[in-house]
């Protein structure tokens, strides 16, 4: 990063060439060459989105590298805001415009893990490992611990020992099918961020 | 844009091209609508690609606490008591001006490393720069910063890519209340008129335009609610001039190309300076290396710090 | 919000209170700026701190946190004995005319039926109306029976005069009485004002009273229903109110459907409790069509499983033995040990509740914790020793711990509803990073699993489960379009015109709106306030006309909000009684155009039915007017009183100081052993706030840099004058700490936080914002939460994270 004294001599024999050309009324004209920052977003593939952050639901353009061929894994670049958006009409706020860093945020989780009793690690799993092992703990406490009639024999249908903290920024259509599944199973100990 | 868009150009004494009649844009900053929300810094930083280092709060919302070779705008936040005893929290964004009389570029030794283009834009060519340091001296509001990765100097380029290609800077685009506006100069100067209007009918009879002659004027203006007091707003210069070090310089070489050369012997010097001084701060405990350390002997003035 | 965000443009006067718009919401605030800009709006905004909203208010002024009852109040007091009020509005929109029982009582800061053994009301039979002999509510339109709720109502905020309310706000008096003022102009029937709060007001131990206290004021100037004007909730994340809206909360079902309690064995009884009758005659009381709700939605979940013959399977449907079990007493019952199993959609709850130091211990007695994030949330590694800021042994700690990579916003298709009501459909542009899944695939890889599993071994009931309707095209990962139309909803069976016998609706098309809905089992909706979002038409949240053609800002094309399209709910309220908008030139929303009603927006109204008969604004209410008076449908009361914050810096209520069961919430729920760690002044001195911050959003932006590098570091707010008094410089780090633990963070030192004056004290607060935490690329700092308690409101049990004690010291 820092520089050497050989660049050192470099930087100072170019300064000084150039300040005295300059000093002398000699610019080369090649030096008028086009020098603005090439534009990023040329052909870039536009998709629209919602900010995920807060309830003003903010129009976003997402830019992704790629042309969407076969070949090509879209990587998104850039987003800013829609500007057809009635509500946000293009603009985004600090955390609305730091989007790009939430999507490639180093802690984004990639794989299933396990942390085991007592343990000070995390463990890779594969999918079909974790899904299969919660799915075993929650039937053997649902079926523990389930409650068909309450002690006055009234028919009650809940399970009480295992709860689910519903998301606040999935889609709808994963917060629906959330209730379906978690209602069929009985649970009540259901809650989403709306509380807090 | 082009070379035949530039109208002026460091260290050249050659006729500008400016070919193109261009209507010259302007970003107007409302301070009475910012809510210093820092929505242009992230915007800033996404765009040109930058990340600064995560610092420290030093006991103020400014963060990081200066501009940065990475973080070319940044709020200065003031917390302003009236006599009336009634509180204003005073929010400035701050960064580049954009003068229609740059000081960098008049300091500038370097052709071509400055240059500015017919619809007002200021900006710097990093492939010529040569770390001298003499932009910031030149310059009235105090931006410019040199990197401490490749010793350039850096500043806001009004976007000079996306204006380019038709756009608004991405600090305008994303500004959620509206208070940075962008478009001709003189669209501008009538959008201030609007907004000093209703500023008045709200109390602030001294409401006004910062677009300051000195300087010839401005392509980033202010709406202030007390255009009489400028430096109220983390010291923003209340006259701001080309600093008068920059005039001596320049008054010297042109008569005298020779002493140019000498001039930039000098220049080497100081560069050698700096430069050694920030092979020495290695340490981790010492200052962000990427936040250029003002050196007072190229500063005769730091306009943070009003004059007396 | 009854209103919408781009709607606010209307406003004359903003009135931001209990929220902090400029700074959690900057971009729904701009049409702040542009009220003011265009419109010649004013802003007014009432916190505990000089806030980034004030920055550029016309007024602001001070109030200590936890009082906005009293300032409110106060205000309604002010309207009343002025007389600042829409009278054509509350005597034709409101309950002011309605005669409530004899019974009914308000003594020493108690209403009548109290229990101070429960803390709680059991007995509310007197807080209802008068009825006449054909049923119906009686009302004296004059005004001047003693118990039309008019005059309860005014001699209950009698009390509250100017004095008072400053003295328990800290309020200076002149600045209060410039904000009363400044809102009393909106009285004038062409006039109106808008309120937006946020968590500043739900946030406390009687927060939802302190809501209703908002909405009685916009009542009483007539504000409610007006372009610019309403109640508006500036909801917190970006689908909080779809997932409010979808019912996933512990008592409900989709569209504000509620389950059934124990005693409710029989299924015709539970309907019937929840079809509300009119009150008053020719009222809608749109409730009376619930079952056609509640089978519709019975019929997407269950399919041909749910018939009438097994009650649409009202049996499958747990059923609840308290209120509900929300998530303080899911935490509390886990603290006890009485919760095996925990997932974690989304969610960081070691962070967001109260406690830390509580939740953190429920969470190690859990078996096993599930948490789906795209983020390593703190939540996933509460068992992690982080020093300081998460000082725990990973070798004590049993539980498994399980943590699966969800896509995020940009990887998926979907819809999410914003502050306004709107469903905007979102389009996926990126696959997620390494083998991250959407919440879909998991919710049904799951799914998949244990229906396996009871159908090869068998278990406790079930019936729900094996019944439970699942015809995706790919199962294991149900597409959001399927989804999407399911619980818009569609026709099962060809439907006709009653009357006509005309064919409406075909079998298996999509419906195009509640209206549409039966009881007999013939349509399925998952979600009835959503029935229509996705017709025959296709899919209407994707849609994209920003057209305008009015100017009002209602945008009818653009995506789709519920219900049926209506922007501005009780929309009819903008017009008067006669149908003619209350103000023609700049406030035209809906009218009577001599043989239906119309509109710049869809009317929020039964579209036939003609202003002379009479049909109230408020269709979903039995009255068909608005209430002043809450019947029995609020824990504490039906006017709102001040109570003081569980922890009280002056320990009484100014109101009631002879009575200790008046001090604070008497209604609301405390568990054994949090009442014994609320902290009491003389130790913790100092008033204490908590939230957010603009640049950050929750637990999520300290992993992400651009972030970060705005707000690096963990700070809280301390006021020059208490700064002087502790010997504390802007930059210093200081010791903040409650009865439950501390946090160390650096001092800003402001004149933004002054002290006030409350009964007779000084009282300083002390700001403290919650965005960091032991994991992220931001400073790590201590989990704010560590200093919260553990009490909730009253009705909706939110936890009281806005007023609490603190002591403070430098560190």
């Amino acid at each position: 990063m820092d520089m050497n004294r050989r660049q050192f001599f470099k930087v100072c024999a170019v300064g000084l060439g150039g300040s005295s050309l300059a000093a002398l009324g000699v610019a080369p004209p090649t030096a008028f060459a086009d020098q603005v920052r090439h534009f990023k977003l040329a052909r870039t593939i536009e998709t629209r989105n919602t900010c995920p952050y807060c309830s003003v639901g903010c129009g976003l353009i997402m830019y992704s590298q790629g042309d969407a061929a076969k070949n090509v894994a879209q990587n998104i670049i850039h987003i800013e805001g829609d500007a057809d958006h009635p509500v946000n009409r293009g603009t985004l706020c600090p955390k609305g415009a730091g989007l790009l860093d939430f999507i490639h945020s180093p802690n984004r989780l990639k794989h299933p893990e396990v942390r085991e009793p007592g343990s000070n690690e995390w463990k890779r799993i594969s999918w079909d490992e974790a899904l299969d092992r919660i799915a075993r703990l929650m039937k053997d406490d649902r079926d523990a611990n389930f409650i068909e009639r309450n002690a006055a024999g009234q028919t009650v249908n809940r399970w009480l020992s295992t709860g689910f903290l519903a998301a606040s920024a999935s889609s709808n259509e994963a917060g629906y099918i959330t209730h379906k599944v978690v209602r069929s199973l009985g649970i009540l100990g259901f809650d989403n961020q709306a509380r807090v | 844009m082009s070379s035949q868009d530039i109208i002026a150009r460091s260290a050249t004494t050659t006729p500008m091209p400016s070919v193109r009649q261009v209507d010259e844009v302007a970003k107007l900053i409302d301070v009475s609508k910012c809510i210093g929300c820092k929505a242009c810094q992230v915007a800033c930083s996404e765009w040109n690609e930058l990340r600064d280092e995560v610092g420290h709060n030093h006991g103020t919302y400014d963060n990081p606490a200066d501009l940065t070779a990475s973080s070319w705008t940044l709020m200065r936040f003031t917390e302003h008591e009236t006599e009336s005893d009634s509180l204003e929290w005073l929010i400035r964004k701050d960064g580049c001006m954009h003068c229609a009389e740059p000081g960098c570029l008049a300091a500038c030794p370097s052709p071509g490393a400055i240059v500015k283009y017919a619809n007002g834009i200021v900006d710097f060519n990093q492939d010529k720069c040569i770390g001298c340091g003499y932009c910031i001296t030149g310059c009235p509001f105090n931006i410019p910063r040199i990197s401490a990765k490749d010793h350039k100097a850096y500043k806001c380029t009004l976007c000079s890519d996306r204006v380019a290609v038709g756009l608004e800077p991405a600090c305008v685009k994303t500004c959620p209340t509206g208070a940075i506006v962008f478009g001709t100069k003189e669209a501008m100067k009538q959008h201030a008129e609007e907004r000093i209007v209703d500023l008045r009918s709200r109390g602030f009879a001294q409401a006004g335009l910062y677009d300051p002659p000195g300087v010839g004027g401005t392509h980033v203006m202010y709406v202030l609610h007390h255009a009489d007091q400028p430096s109220l707003y983390a010291g923003l210069p209340d006259d701001p001039q080309i600093s008068p070090m920059v005039s001596l310089w320049k008054g010297i070489t042109k008569p005298l190309g020779l002493l140019g050369m000498g001039l930039v012997a000098l220049l080497g010097f100081f560069h050698y300076v700096r430069v050694g001084r920030n092979v020495v701060e290695e340490d981790e405990h010492g200052p962000d290396p990427a936040v250029h350390q003002v050196d007072p002997a190229v500063h005769p003035y730091d306009p943070r710090e009003p004059r007396v | 919000m009854t209103n919408h965000w781009v709607d606010i443009k209307n406003a004359d006067l903003v009135l931001i209170m209990g929220g902090n718009a400029a700074e959690a919401h900057p971009c729904g605030f701009k049409w702040v700026t542009e009220a003011k800009a265009h419109n010649k709006a004013r802003l007014i905004v009432v916190d505990p701190r000089f806030t980034r909203s004030a920055s550029v208010a016309d007024l602001y002024a001070p109030i200590r946190a936890g009082s906005d009852i009293a300032f409110l109040g106060g205000l309604i007091n002010y309207l009343l004995e002025h007389d600042r009020i829409q009278h054509e509005y509350v005597r034709n929109y409101t309950d002011a005319t309605f005669i409530v029982k004899e019974g009914f009582g308000f003594e020493n800061g108690l209403f009548n039926g109290y229990d101070p053994n429960t803390r709680s009301y059991p007995d509310k039979s007197a807080w209802g109306y008068e009825r006449g002999e054909d049923g119906y509510v009686l009302t004296d339109p004059t005004l001047s029976h003693p118990r039309c709720v008019f005059n309860l109502l005014k001699q209950h905020y009698s009390r509250y005069t100017a004095d008072v309310v400053s003295n328990i706000c800290g309020t200076p008096k002149d600045a209060m009485l410039k904000v009363w003022e400044a809102i009393a102009e909106t009285a004038a029937p062409d006039k109106t004002m808008t309120i937006m709060y946020a968590l500043g007001w739900t946030q406390h131990s009687v927060g939802s009273q302190m809501i209703r206290t908002g909405a009685m004021v916009q009542l009483l100037l007539g504000n409610i229903g007006m372009p610019g004007g309403g109640m508006n909730a500036l909801r917190g994340h970006s689908n909080i109110q779809g997932l409010t809206d979808l019912g996933l909360l512990s008592n409900l079902l989709p569209g504000y459907l509620t389950l059934p309690s124990d005693a409710e064995q029989d299924y015709a009884a539970y309907i019937a409790r929840r079809t509300s009758q009119p009150l008053r005659p020719g009222q809608l009381s749109y409730w009376q069509n619930y079952e056609k709700f509640h089978v519709s939605l019975m019929k997407a979940w269950y399919g041909k499983n749910a018939a009438a013959e097994n009650n649409w399977g009202y049996d499958w449907l747990p059923k609840l033995d308290i209120p509900g079990y929300d998530v303080l007493k899911v935490f509390d019952m886990m603290y006890e040990g009485k919760i095996n199993g925990y997932f974690c959609q989304g969610f960081n709850p070691i962070a967001a509740f109260p406690n830390k130091a509580k939740v953190a211990a429920g969470l190690a007695r859990l078996k096993f914790l599930v948490v789906m994030d795209p983020l390593a949330t703190d939540t996933s590694e509460f068992w992690r020793n982080a020093g300081d800021f998460n000082d725990v042994d990973p070798a004590q700690i049993q539980t498994t711990v399980f943590r699966l990579p969800t896509s995020c916003f940009a990887e998926e298709d979907g819809s999410l509803v914003n502050s306004g009501r709107w469903l905007q459909w979102h389009w996926k542009g990126a696959e997620p990073p390494g083998e991250a899944r959407t919440d879909i695939a998991i919710m049904a890889g799951l799914f998949i699993r244990l229906r396996e599993l009871y159908r090869s071994e068998g278990g406790a009931y079930p019936e729900p489960i094996l019944n439970l309707d699942w015809p995706y095209l790919k199962p294991e990962e149900p597409s959001p379009e399927e989804l999407a139309r399911e619980f818009s909803g569609k026709a099962l069976e060809d439907l006709t015109d009653p009357a006509t016998g005309a064919l409406l609706v075909k079998a298996g098309e999509q419906l195009s709106g509640f209206a549409q809905l039966r009881a007999d089992g013939s349509t399925a909706s998952g979600c009835w306030i959503f029935c229509g979002s996705w017709s025959a038409q296709g899919n209407l949240m994707a849609r994209r006309d920003n057209a305008d053609p009015y100017g009002m800002g209602q945008t009818l094309g653009w995506a789709w909000s519920w219900p049926a399209n209506r922007r501005i709910l009780y929309n009819r309220a903008s017009a008067d009684p006669s149908g003619k908008p209350w103000n023609p030139q700049k406030k035209r929303l809906v009218w009577w155009n001599g043989k239906a009603w119309t509109g710049t927006d869809v009317p929020d109204f039964k579209a036939d039915s003609p202003p002379e008969d009479g049909m109230g604004p408020f269709i979903m209410n039995p009255e068909g007017v608005a209430r002043f008076f809450a019947v029995d449908r609020m824990a504490e009361g039906p006017f709102p009183e001040h109570y003081e914050p569980f922890e009280t810096p002056i320990g009484r209520n100014p109101l009631h100081p002879d009575n200790p069961q008046a001090t604070c919430n008497p209604a609301a729920r405390v568990f054994k052993g949090d009442l014994e760690v609320f902290g009491k002044a003389e130790e913790f001195p100092y008033v204490a706030t908590t939230y957010r911050l603009t640049e950050h959003f929750h637990f999520w932006t300290k992993h992400c840099r651009l972030n970060a590098i705005t707000q690096p570091e963990q700070f809280v707010e301390i006021g020059e004058a208490l700064a002087r008094e502790l010997g504390i410089a802007a930059g210093d780090r200081v010791k903040v700490s409650s009865n439950r633990g501390y946090i160390r963070a650096v001092a800003v030192v402001t004149k933004r936080i002054r002290p006030l004056t409350v009964d007779g004290k000084t009282v300083h607060q002390v700001g403290i914002p919650l965005h960091w935490g032991f994991s992220g690329v931001a400073r790590n700092g201590y989990l704010t939460n560590t200093l919260t308690p553990f009490v909730g409101d009253g009705n909706t049990q939110t936890p009281e994270f806005k007023s609490f004690l603190v002591n403070v010291e430098k560190a």
